[in-house]
């Protein structure tokens, strides 16, 4: 008892020195210093293991796992192994700030590779900033938001749901209903659904919001057949999309009916939500476990290999998975796991990912990536049906957008 | 109109989901005084037991899983009450904290055993199809619900065994001196609340995410029912879990789904200001 009271006693004690010489921007290279010291380099891995998130979040650390085990086999990075540092988020925002500050204070990792829900990433930014550390963020996300600490591997609206909106108008659909959960992600995507909409002679016929972990879907359920649109786009995140998609057909939905476009519904969620239940509806993302290429290939069968072959890949794993590809030859390239030099060597660096080519963006810190939109399989796996030809560049604030002026004020 | 017609039905199905996970509440919480947090994971094991149940039953398995999971969950809850609770009787405040941690345990050993994402319960296909706006399987829930409520009454008035739990809880220095055994009462009744959160859990199969925080999503509503409804009172639950049904059902229909769970608590909040003692009182001579 006494001696976790020094301890803690001591580390305050430390945490304030190093604050006392805050002037000096020695901050952070003492961090990088300190990871590359010795023979490994300490890499953080921040992901909700448990509560409503740990469903989506666990295997994206799964992934980032097996990209960590797949660098250290090919001799590491500038000659030493990564030693990852696994925390967990709980699905709960100030707790992901706290574990954030841990890693970075106490556990002096080089990077951490972490969050899921935007309000995690809200949560985390001022922290990661404060410190001047990095965060590699792997979910696709809803823009409007650029950190000089933080690299977004997931895809801006532009990449994802704008590209959605272009399909469902193609396909004829100009009548929308939307739904989501009741955080930062998916209003701000509701927003900007709102301005291409209006941009676009569509109709937005409802908005809805319930709160994450939400089960109880049948009034949602009525208003949404009641307004008869000719689709929707849902942005709820985690179990609700269980309970949502359950309950939507056992009212007699069906995809052909009415499709619901999702943006955070991926391989992963579709054995959970049960394909019977979710059959034929379309999806957007920028990476699925059919996209044809050689790293592809590979990156399925390792992540079989490690984890058993019913288990299957997702765009958010694999954003995750590219994360430490691309941190890692980001610092080969400045030859230094200091975060200056590192987010000074990233720009342009581009990789053959399984979603195709990667580039980073040095300007932004998101990613090229190219667009896919997909239809759910009675296997479970997802069909490629549409996609952007090349790898879109990001536009977090969504300025090559006319109608998107008013947003990102 | 139609909108507002449909939600009448709505708001009933979502009362018979909340009476059927208040239900084994009203046994241990209400009857017992045991706060047991771990009453949202008795559901979970339910969940799962018509998970696992699918590789025999195939598509019927949660017609098969009822009675199993009855067992499973009831196990469950007698194994808790004998190895911990028992030890805390007349502790609340401990009692609670106990529970929670035990659910957090039952929730990463689920998490251990099936893994962190959802598992797929395929519901039978003579559930598929609506009736009106009524889905088949929202009825087969609410009929669920009716029978539950009459085996229990039939249990606790017409059989000897019932009656003795009554007495224990009415009052229970009396019933101990005119020779029941208390002991094996509360076993008893926590056996059969725990089951019946298990068969609670198989129901929501049909409506709902099957992982290891399933329970986390249910354990707070069914609180709210029990304590709306008065404690250790039946009708009182059933009572309150329809009418928080149909509050809840036509509040998110004006407003949201968000803005109606505030409206549903201020609602509780206010009614427990005029009856804190919740809907209907037991009243009992026992000095407690």
């Amino acid at each position: 008892m006494l001696n976790a009271f020094l301890r803690t006693a001591v580390g305050a004690g430390l945490v304030l020195a190093l604050a006392a010489c805050g002037g000096e921007p020695t901050e952070s290279t003492t961090g990088g210093a300190a990871a590359a010291g010795g023979d490994t380099i300490k890499v953080g891995l921040l992901h909700s293991l448990s509560g409503t998130m740990a469903i989506s979040e666990v295997t994206v650390r799964d992934a980032e796992l097996l990209a960590i085990e797949e660098i250290n086999a090919a001799g590491g990075v500038l000659g030493k192994k990564l030693e990852p540092v696994v925390e967990d988020g709980a699905s709960d925002w100030p707790t992901f700030a706290e574990k954030a500050n841990k890693l970075i204070s106490q556990d002096k990792v080089a990077t951490v590779f972490g969050g899921w829900t935007s309000a995690s990433r809200k949560a985390m930014l001022p922290v990661f900033e404060r410190h001047k550390a990095l965060l590699w963020y792997p979910v696709q996300y809803e823009g409007l938001e650029s950190s000089p600490y933080i690299f977004y591997t997931g895809a801006t609206t532009n990449q994802q749901i704008i590209p959605g909106l272009d399909y469902l108008k193609e396909q004829g659909k100009t009548k929308i209903f939307l739904v989501g959960s009741d955080y930062v992600f998916p209003r701000t995507a509701n927003k900007i659904i709102k301005a291409y909409a209006a941009a676009n002679g569509m109709t937005i016929l409802g908005e809805e919001y319930t709160p994450l972990g939400h089960t109880e879907y049948s009034t949602l359920t009525n208003k949404v057949v009641q307004a008869k649109p000719d689709a929707v786009f849902n942005t709820l995140n985690g179990d609700s999309n269980v309970a949502f998609f359950k309950q939507l057909k056992s009212a007699g939905v069906t995809a052909e009916s009415m499709p619901v476009l999702s943006v955070s519904v991926a391989e992963e969620e579709v054995t959970g939500i049960g394909v019977d239940n979710i059959v034929g509806h379309p999806v957007a993302w920028n990476y699925y476990q059919t996209t044809e290429n050689a790293a592809n290939s590979k990156f399925v069968a390792a992540f079989k290999a490690k984890y058993g072959d019913a288990k299957v890949t997702s765009d958010p794993m694999e954003a995750g998975y590219n994360a430490v590809y691309l941190w890692a030859e980001a610092v080969k390239k400045a030859g230094t796991v200091e975060v200056e030099a590192v987010k000074k060597a990233s720009g342009g660096i581009a990789l053959e990912r399984p979603e195709g080519l990667v580039t980073i963006d040095g300007e932004t810190q998101h990613m090229y990536k190219t667009a896919r939109i997909g239809i759910i399989q009675p296997d479970g796996l997802i069909k490629e049906v549409w996609n952007s030809g090349e790898p879109i560049k990001p536009d977090p604030y969504l300025k090559s957008y006319p109608w998107a002026g008013s947003l990102a004020s | 109109m139609e909108g507002i017609l449909n939600q009448l039905p709505i708001g009933l199905s979502i009362g018979a989901v909340l009476l059927l996970i208040a239900l084994g509440l009203t046994f241990t919480f209400g009857q017992m005084g045991v706060i047991n947090m771990a009453h949202g994971e008795f559901i979970m094991a339910g969940a799962y037991t018509a998970y696992l149940l699918q590789d025999f039953a195939g598509r019927n398995a949660v017609l098969v899983a009822l009675p199993v999971a009855f067992l499973v969950a009831g196990l469950m809850g007698l194994i808790l009450e004998r190895a911990a609770i028992r030890h805390f009787y007349g502790r609340p405040l401990d009692t609670l904290l106990l529970t929670w941690g035990v659910s957090l345990v039952l929730q990463q050993v689920a998490r251990d055993l099936f893994g962190a994402p959802n598992v797929q319960v395929t519901s039978p296909t003579w559930l598929q199809g609506t009736l009106g706006p009524m889905p088949y399987n929202r009825l087969f829930i609410l009929l669920l619900a009716v029978g539950s409520v009459v085996a229990i009454w039939v249990y606790m008035n017409r059989s000897a065994q019932g009656r003795r739990m009554q007495a224990v809880m009415q009052n229970r220095q009396l019933a101990a001196t005119s020779g029941i055994n208390t002991g094996r009462v509360d076993q008893r009744t926590f056996f059969i609340g725990s089951g019946l959160a298990g068969i609670a859990g198989v129901a929501l199969t049909l409506i709902g995410p099957v992982g290891p925080t399933l329970g986390t999503y249910y354990i707070v509503d069914a609180f709210l029912v029990v304590v709306a409804g008065g404690l250790g009172q039946l009708r009182g639950a059933v009572i309150a879990a329809l009418a928080l049904g149909l509050l809840n059902s036509y509040a998110e229909f004006w407003t949201n789904a968000s803005l109606a769970k505030v409206i549903v608590f201020v609602v509780i909040i206010a009614f427990l200001q005029f009856r804190p003692q919740g809907l209907f009182v037991l009243r009992s001579r026992a000095l407690t």
